[in-house]
């Protein structure tokens, strides 16, 4: 017993410096982001005078203000919409069982490993041609359809497993098609489709080569494509850097503790049908 | 891939219970008319912004053109050069050496780290470490390449630690010499997808029956035969998973790389996603970029079907 606790005391250590290790990252960007500015500093190394201004400063000089919104903006156009057409074509292709589905389905498919680098070509042409460059359509419309292979893959995934006698007695109570949908499936899919909200959102608050490829203007663009053009411009000022940085990754981490089950039960899930 | 549960029509059933069946079969069917209106939406964006680009990168890909000029016929010339220019060639080759970080390490380290989560840590430590091991696959990968700059330039944290530890001779800035460049590029990626791998082999040992643990011990086996004869072959759907997810990160490479080398030093770090975007937006060869594209694209799916393949086959059964 005296052995088997030895060892689990072992295990633990083991683990706690894993975390060490992981989080050494973000220690050594929070020291950084804490030095007077412009200067450089060592990697890890608590100053004796503290700069906290520098957080104001970034604030201020990357327009976070303006940044945060863009991003918002850009989410909320994307994930209701793309949550809600991919459980409609969902709900037809796992529950209707529609003829051809298995083919759609297919098509969709193809698209679940697709790097979006094998795309961004034609895209950044086509919406030239649609006048839509830089402007946040850009990053919206590209993601909606990139988004569909997953949402579709996912939710019918769901609506496979609602068994089917429940919809024939909804039909037998004189449900239409519509009605079946709004007012019984999708009810019941809530916990898919809260999932499926949250990892599209974080997507694409983190996506990064739609923005620096089809929106010049930083303020225009989601938070991760804003951190790509701050770290043009402000690089070589490392603690502005990284104060700016732990403001631009701050929103992720909270939504991620507040939200945590949820998100790692929906990434799991998530790679595992995949 | 597809799993079906079983579904046979169930038009047979009610056949002769009169009309008020026969009207509920033509709403049945008068729905699968419907369910393609459902599937439009979708489709449609999927359309536009994926399949159709889709077809122009290969349409592309056999044209020379600037993206200004009228574009000029080329044939599978694109294709030639994608597989003589020693550049393209040395950026697929970086995209292959990248698995060994994106996809070996995560996967290696992380099922030790899940064994000792599963068996031997204890449980509120194991419950904390599974969440921080997860944070670097929540923040933007932007985000970790401008932390890992810092950590692995001169000044950084990596130089600080082999400084004190006596091997000051060593440091460098590892992220610009050209042999350990690559090698830093992919340490990043592995501590991206480490947290990811563990916590998905963590649940996947949990599925596992601990009686089969049991009657092993019973047989006298020790850890490394309980290891290899009941927990890999338990995780071999979770660890398909893994490897798909990691290989797919580490081909398609371009958030970190764009943000900490800019496939520098020299093309040191130049990978194939990188390289589209800088044929295509700056030297403005659309067609090598597509045809690049296209060679990128075929890699991805020659890797991941034997995967899926290998690891899906008997779990299914």
């Amino acid at each position: 017993m005296i052995i088997a606790r030895r060892i689990r005391w072992l295990g633990g250590a083991l683990l706690v410096l894993l975390m060490a290790l992981i989080l050494m990252p973000f220690a050594s960007m929070f020291t950084t982001a804490l030095h007077q500015s412009g200067t450089y500093p060592n990697g890890l190394d608590w100053p004796s005078q503290p700069q906290w201004g520098n957080f104001g400063a970034a604030f201020q000089a990357a327009n976070m203000g303006a940044i945060f919104s863009s991003s918002v903006l850009i989410v909320v156009a994307v994930v209701p919409v793309s949550v809600m057409i991919a459980t409609m074509a969902g709900f037809a292709l796992g529950q209707l069982r529609i003829r051809g589905g298995q083919l759609v389905f297919l098509l969709f498919l193809l698209g679940l490993t697709l790097p979006f680098e094998g795309v961004i070509v034609p895209i950044y042409y086509e919406i030239r041609s649609m006048g839509l460059l830089n402007t946040r359509w850009a990053i919206i419309l590209p993601l909606t359809g990139l988004y569909m292979p997953f949402g579709i893959f996912w939710m019918r995934a769901h609506f496979m497993t609602v068994p089917h006698e429940l919809s024939e007695a909804a039909r037998v109570d004189g449900a239409n098609t519509w009605q079946l949908f709004w007012r019984v499936h999708v009810p019941l899919a809530r916990p898919a489709l809260s999932s499926l909200g949250i990892l599209m959102a974080v997507w694409t608050w983190n996506q990064f080569l739609l923005p620096i490829v089809l929106v010049d203007d930083p303020l225009e663009r989601t938070m991760a494509g804003a951190l790509g053009a701050f770290q043009g411009q402000w690089g070589t000022d490392i603690p502005l850097l990284s104060a700016g940085s732990l403001l631009i990754l701050a929103p992720t981490i909270v939504i991620f503790v507040v939200f945590q089950r949820h998100f790692v039960t929906a990434l799991l899930q998530g790679s595992l049908k995949g | 891939m597809i799993r079906t549960t079983t579904s046979s029509p169930r038009e047979d059933r009610g056949t002769s219970r009169g009309s008020a069946s026969r009207a509920l079969q033509v709403r049945v069917r008068d729905a699968r008319l419907h369910g393609w209106l459902f599937v439009l939406p979708a489709l449609t964006a999927y359309g536009v912004f994926v399949l159709w680009p889709l077809i122009q990168t290969f349409k592309y890909s056999l044209y020379q053109w600037d993206g200004v000029a009228p574009a000029q016929w080329t044939g599978l010339d694109n294709f030639k050069t994608v597989f003589s220019d020693p550049d393209l060639i040395s950026a697929l080759e970086h995209a292959f050496q990248l698995i060994v970080f994106f996809s070996g390490i995560p996967v290696i380290l992380g099922l030790a780290v899940a064994t000792l989560m599963q068996r031997l840590a204890p449980r509120r430590i194991s419950a904390v470490a599974r969440t921080v091991l997860f944070l670097p696959q929540v923040v933007p990968l932007v985000a970790a390449g401008i932390a890992w700059s810092w950590v692995l330039s001169m000044s950084g944290v990596v130089n600080q630690v082999l400084s004190a530890l006596g091997f000051g001779g060593v440091t460098r800035a590892w992220l610009g010499d050209f042999g350990t460049a690559l090698p830093a590029v992919g340490v990043i990626g592995a501590w991206v997808l480490l947290g990811l791998c563990t916590v998905l082999l963590v649940t996947g040992m949990s599925k596992i029956d601990p009686a089969l643990y049991e009657s092993a011990q019973i047989d006298g086996a020790g850890a490394l035969r309980e290891f290899l004869a009941i927990t890999l072959p338990g995780l071999r759907q979770e660890i398909g998973v893994c490897v798909t997810v990691t290989v797919v990160a580490a081909l398609s490479a371009f958030d970190i790389i764009y943000i900490s080398t800019r496939g520098g030093p020299g093309n040191a770090t130049m990978v194939p996603g990188l390289m589209i975007y800088q044929l295509a937006f700056f030297n403005r060869e659309v067609g090598l970029a597509s045809a690049l594209a296209v060679v990128l694209m075929v890699l991805v799916l020659v890797c991941i079907l034997p995967i899926q393949w290998l690891t899906r086959k008997t779990s299914d059964a």
